[in-house]
């Protein structure tokens, strides 16, 4: 067996790892006064208009006994939710103090956090797309292949990374099927989708836009499609970070900060 | 105690611990009047980019009679407890006058019937809610437009102020309802003193007798029971200053968003 070495291969740009961190404060901050926001009224309809006595997704508080407890429905279902959503720390809200900003209920201060970080995220998305469209980054890295997207493939892959098997060697030095089908559609579609929709609930940009409301199906649907977003981000960040600790945390963590990730290879590479 | 508890114990006080930092670190930056400064920036930046973007006549959508919503939802005020409002509404409003004055060539005390006969408009709009929801119904008002032009505004105005009767948050003059736009809004053709909502006559809960309807922005700018319209070159004076009773109390000035 011949020997393995290391070798360093450029794998992120300076525009990449900058806008990579950016977000990172911009998405905090939108989650946490998204949810300070929606907890003003923490109910999500369908359509234009809500149906207040019908909504799709309600968390409320109700008594039973001598005590508050929280509710959750969702089309249908109706679970017993507290100490996370519709009643926590002792007073009802929708989603708990730890995860808004502010911590209390302050539904302006919300907004300002938010409209803010919503220009931060949109220039720095902006810089992001027109660089890496220009330097071909995203067609050449983010693009799945024809042959990583066969059916055969596909399943190999899912199968290694449900043994936490890491792709070595030559295969290190591109993102896999999943990767690319997990970053490009978060930054291709999600990401842009929360733009879009966020847009729409602006009373505003509808009277410009009316197309935006109607491709979405009214602003009830557009806020709703906000808050699934939101959470896909949010699912998208949790596993992205798990796997970030799984695959060698300070060889991503350097490759996201200095740009320089580090593959196996064999014999006397250069 | 077993030492597992005392360590599930501890585990738990370090976790109440840091969650405790945590939420009082965030706030303390919340509560920062620097931070507080540059997250305000938004809203200027907010402001030009959607009128430099959406044309100043673009009209907000408006719906047919099969959308309007059964279960509008009044908000804020919905029944002021105002002297001088309580005395109007049991006469029936035949004493109300709509004062329109401040920086006018001409100013005006309107009865109900003068304003109904104003130049009117009738549309089906959508209120959209600071707090996220929205509710459809329709709404037939006299034209502000117009009706500024009645009173002729002066050179220097810039805002129109509307005084309303009702209080929120304790009463007294600090808790008045007043609101502010610009003249673009003003003269908006969907800018209106809405007198009937879904084909009835305003009612209380709604801004009886008189309610702004400024569609494009959210509901807290379309003051209800509005007394007095002034026009003015800027509205520092009033109340905190911000031009508005939410305003005030750290909303945006401009809602569009």
């Amino acid at each position: 067996m011949p020997p393995t070495m290391k070798a360093l291969v450029y794998r992120h740009s300076v525009v990449t790892r900058l806008t990579h961190w950016i977000n990172v404060v911009a998405l905090t901050l939108l989650l946490m006064s998204g949810l300070q926001i929606f907890n003003a009224h923490p109910a999500l309809y369908w359509g234009q208009k809500s149906t207040f006595a019908e909504p799709w997704v309600a968390m409320t508080a109700v008594e039973r006994g001598d005590e508050m407890i929280g509710l959750t429905k969702v089309g249908p279902l109706t679970l017993e939710t507290t100490g996370l959503f519709g009643f926590s720390g002792n007073e009802k809200r929708g989603f708990p103090a730890w995860s808004t900003a502010p911590s209390y209920r302050n539904l302006a201060d919300g907004r300002h956090w938010h409209f803010f970080f919503a220009w931060v995220f949109v220039l720095n998305g902006l810089v992001y797309l027109s660089a890496n469209s220009l330097n071909g980054h995203i067609r050449r890295d983010l693009l799945p292949t024809r042959d990583q997207l066969a059916p055969r493939h596909l399943w190999h892959e899912i199968l290694d990374h449900a043994r936490l098997r890491f792709a070595k060697g030559e295969e290190a030095r591109r993102y896999n099927a999943l990767q690319k089908l997990a970053y490009g559609g978060v930054v291709l579609i999600v990401l842009p989708l929360m733009v879009l929709t966020g847009l729409t609930m602006s009373p505003a940009v509808d009277a410009g836009q009316p197309w935006l409301p109607a491709v979405f199906g009214g602003r009830q649907s557009a806020r709703t499609i906000h808050f699934i977003c939101a959470g896909l981000i949010t699912a998208f960040v949790l596993v992205h970070v798990a796997m970030v600790l799984l695959s060698g945390v300070w060889n991503n963590l350097r490759s996201m900060v200095t740009g320089r990730y580090a593959i196996d290879v064999e014999g006397d590479a250069r | 105690m077993s030492a597992a508890d005392t360590r599930r114990g501890w585990l738990k006080g370090a976790a109440a611990g840091a969650a405790g930092l945590w939420l009082t670190a965030c706030n303390k930056v919340n509560d920062n009047p620097q931070v507080q400064a540059t997250l305000k920036s938004a809203e200027g930046l907010t402001r030009q980019a959607q009128r430099l973007l959406i044309s100043r006549k673009a009209l907000a959508q408006e719906f047919t009679e099969a959308d309007i919503s059964s279960d509008f939802r009044p908000n804020g005020s919905i029944s002021p407890g105002d002297a001088e409002y309580r005395k109007l509404l049991m006469g029936g409003f035949a004493d109300y006058r709509l004062v329109v004055d401040g920086l006018v060539d001409k100013p005006l005390s309107l009865t109900l019937a003068q304003v109904r006969a104003l130049t009117s408009r009738t549309q089906i709009t959508r209120h959209d809610c600071v707090e996220g929801w929205s509710s459809i119904g329709k709404w037939k008002g006299a034209r502000l437009g117009p009706l500024l032009d009645l009173a002729g505004l002066k050179a220097d105005a810039r805002y129109i102020v509307f005084h309303c009767a009702d209080s929120l948050g304790g009463g007294g003059a600090n808790g008045r309802y007043y609101e502010s736009i610009d003249l673009i809004d003003a003269y908006h053709p969907q800018t209106i003193m809405a007198y009937e909502m879904n084909g009835a006559v305003l009612p209380v809960a709604h801004g009886a007798p008189l309610r702004l309807r400024v569609e494009r922005q959210l509901g807290y700018k379309h003051a209800k029971y509005v007394m007095r319209i002034e026009a003015v070159a800027d509205f520092a004076h009033l109340g905190a200053g911000k031009g508005g009773f939410w305003e005030d109390r750290g909303y945006e000035w401009y809602a569009g968003i």
